[in-house]
């Protein structure tokens, strides 16, 4: 009976191995679809704006309450994995509770911790579910907001249901072994005077009192294989969930940007041709953000602008997938608040739905597969980019130093510089700073008359 | 009202002429240059300028757009014609530090000019009135008095969250000895007022109000009686905003050189 559940463990923990390991080459593959840009300069900061903004969630205590219950989910999740190495142990070896004669002394100790956070998880997660669909908290509700209708809203729920299974199972599972352990049961007896009750778990134990030894057993056995298949399949499910941001979170902040919000990408490819028709000589070549891995300018110029995913610089792909949806960038966009149809958060789930579909595409017709379909027009509108004033507010906000504004900008180059399809006021204000050097219709040798008034008394 | 009225602009053309290099240029601006409202402010801060001897110039009919709105609403290729341009004339001139009443103009000179050639000392009006105030250069003298009076300051896109420049206009207004009220929305989680990335030069998309209207009911909100605004933007559609909401009577919207030279009787 033993070598069986031993071999059902190990099959399943290879099955989920093999799949997630599956899902990240697929996943990372979509990402290298975009544009490559060097982002391992500056490690010192890099590294110290991922332990700050990543490892501290610094930004998630912009709102202290909220920050400090996003905090106990990810503690939780962080530390309760340590027992997880034991239970996987255990799975393999056919072993209970392994560590515990080795480590007699700390074990109740870290039983307990571990404990302590379960419960924090478990309480965090009935708030969150609150909060989501019975406070209703504006930046979830779909009626509020079109992007947050069907799965992205069966999704979150999914998680927090999920997660609050799994924290109950692990308490239970504590709860009924160590009455187990009490009736002396089999395997169980042998940790009688090596483990002892666990903080928690220990007033759960009248739950099972009348539970027979069989029945008991059982229940002790379901819980722990609910629990581990749980997270097996939970770590499974991530990979296509918005909950991939507790994997790509600390990437996505290790490379995201260093310089100042409002400092717009240079494109070095138009600085040539703008040096050649002013007639000076060409000094562009030196930027190492547009040169490949190999210090190579790239050989041929692709569009201008991003029409597509794959003229998006990979980190917006990143960004794509770390995006977790919570939405503090619509909440905080001046367009959105005022019922434009622009929404940051909507940007980033285009991407990623876009990279999915080009995905699909490829399970069915090869790697070398295109549709006839774009990340601009099919997904985001010419409504939608037309409606940022570029105020910064969503890079701001993201937890995660997600760039939303960096995509809508490639895509209304696109939309500018090859299709000319900029609104027609856009265009007079263009022609007036190529014919007056100014945004409006007045002649460029007016420029000076103000200086006429400064001695006029007001 | 000052009977001084020998308030000088000097251009960079003059002064190179007369073999004179300036301590610092002022970037007027296009809003600066042509905007009726603005010009007030390109108005006081010469006549600051002036007050505090120092010798500074600008480009006058040389300056030319530094091509922001072109750039943030995806034509690349115009920002980069007049940024290569501009940067052209400015190393001709040896410039060496910029002051500049437009956020815009600010950023983009300070952060985006230099991958295109263009290295500068870049420093925003409000930055520069703090140094003055703090060098004592500028005393809070009777003027005008603010005593008592509400000033709500609403942080400009571009310079606040853009470039952290949260505290230099604050500090600039409390040298008035006015009374600070602040909006819920501000430095970090400013709210817009709905100019920036060319929003300014067309219309809004449709929505169920303009942002400028959403950003000055908080701004009424808060009791003042002005509206401090650093942007010749912020400073359009704030007073659009109280124009729509008929308040235009109660409430004025100034550029904080404006509220400086008002205190200094300038």
């Amino acid at each position: 009976m033993e070598i069986v559940q031993q071999i059902v463990f190990v099959v399943a923990l290879a099955a989920t191995g093999w799949y997630i390991t599956k899902r990240i080459q697929l996943i990372s593959r979509a990402i290298r679809l975009g544009r490559s840009e060097n982002r391992t300069d500056h490690a010192d900061e890099r590294l110290k704006t991922m332990l700050l903004v990543a490892f501290g969630q610094k930004k998630m205590f912009n709102n202290p309450l909220v920050g400090v219950m996003h905090f106990v989910i990810y503690a939780g999740f962080l530390i309760v994995n340590i027992e997880v190495l034991e239970i996987i142990l255990d799975g393999v070896l056919g072993t209970h509770r392994l560590f515990a004669p080795f480590i007699a002394p700390v074990y109740p100790f870290l039983i307990g911790v571990f404990e302590i956070l379960a419960v924090g998880v478990l309480t965090v997660c009935v708030v969150f579910l609150c909060r989501r669909f019975i406070v209703k908290v504006s930046r979830f509700q779909p009626e509020r907001h079109r992007e947050m209708t069907r799965w992205p809203r069966t999704d979150a729920a999914v998680i927090l249901i999920a997660e609050i299974l799994l924290m109950i199972a692990f308490l239970t599972w504590n709860a009924s072994d160590s009455v187990l352990r009490d009736r002396g049961v089999g395997h169980y007896a042998a940790l009688q005077g090596i483990v002892p009750d666990f903080l928690i778990s220990q007033y759960l134990k009248p739950l099972f009192i009348n539970f027979s030894d069989t029945a008991l057993i059982g229940y002790e056995r379901s819980a722990w294989w609910f629990h581990i298949l749980g997270i097996m399949a939970f770590a499974v499910y991530v990979t296509y969930s918005k909950h991939l941001h507790i994997a790509l979170g600390f990437p996505n902040v290790y490379f995201s940007d260093l310089k100042p919000k409002g400092e717009i990408q240079n494109m070095p490819e138009i600085t040539k041709e703008v040096q050649l028709s002013l007639g000076l000589p060409v000094t562009t070549g030196t930027d190492s953000s547009q040169t490949d891995d190999n210090g190579q300018q790239p050989a041929e110029i692709g569009r201008f602008g991003a029409k597509d995913v794959q003229d998006l610089k990979w980190i917006n792909l990143m960004n794509a997938y770390s995006c977790t949806e919570c939405g503090r960038c619509t909440a905080a966009c001046p367009a959105n608040i005022t019922g434009k149809k622009l929404s940051p958060r909507k940007i980033m789930m285009d991407t990623r739905d876009r990279l999915e579909e080009i995905q699909q595409g490829w399970k069915t017709n090869g790697y070398d597969y295109k549709d006839d379909k774009s990340l601009l027009n099919d997904y985001i509108t010419a409504e939608e980019l037309n409606a940022c004033t570029t105020c910064q507010a969503c890079v701001n906000a993201c937890p995660i130093n997600i760039n939303p504004l960096d995509i809508i900008l490639q895509l209304r180059r696109y939309r500018v510089m090859e299709e000319s399809q900029a609104p027609a006021s856009w265009n007079a204000m263009f022609s007036n700073i190529e014919n007056n050097m100014a945004p409006w219709k007045f002649s460029p040798s007016d420029r000076f008359n103000w200086a006429d008034q400064v001695n006029e008394v007001k | 009202m000052p009977t001084e009225t020998n308030y000088k602009v000097p251009t960079m053309a003059d002064m190179a002429a007369a073999g004179e290099e300036p301590e610092i240029l002022f970037w007027v601006g296009c809003a600066g240059s042509f905007d009726d409202r603005y010009k007030r402010v390109t108005i006081a801060f010469v006549r600051i300028l002036n007050h505090v001897g120092i010798k500074f110039a600008v480009l006058g009919t040389e300056e030319s757009c530094t091509g922001d709105p072109a750039r943030r609403a995806g034509n690349e290729f115009l920002f980069q014609m007049q940024a290569v341009s501009n940067i052209q004339v400015l190393n001709g001139y040896n410039v060496k530090k910029i002051v500049t009443a437009c956020p815009h103009c600010f950023n983009t000179l300070k952060n985006e000019y230099p991958e295109l050639g263009g290295t500068y000392e870049v420093i925003h009006h409000s930055q520069f009135l703090q140094s003055l105030i703090n060098e004592g250069r500028i005393k809070v003298k009777d003027g005008q008095s603010f005593k008592g009076r509400k000033i709500t300051f609403h942080d400009s896109c571009y310079l606040g969250r853009a470039n952290k420049v949260y505290e230099a206009p604050r500090d600039v207004l409390e040298a008035l000895d006015a009374d600070l009220v602040e909006m819920k929305r501000v430095k970090a989680n400013g709210l817009c007022c709905g100019a920036g990335g060319g929003q300014y030069f067309k219309e809004p998309e449709s929505g169920k109000k303009d942002v400028n209207v959403e950003r000055t009911e908080e701004a009424l909100g808060t009791g003042a009686d002005t509206i401090a605004v650093a942007c010749p933007f912020c400073m359009t559609m704030m007073s659009d905003g109280v124009k729509n909401k008929n308040r235009e009577d109660s409430v004025r919207v100034y550029d904080i050189a404006e509220l400086i030279a008002q205190k200094e009787g300038l």
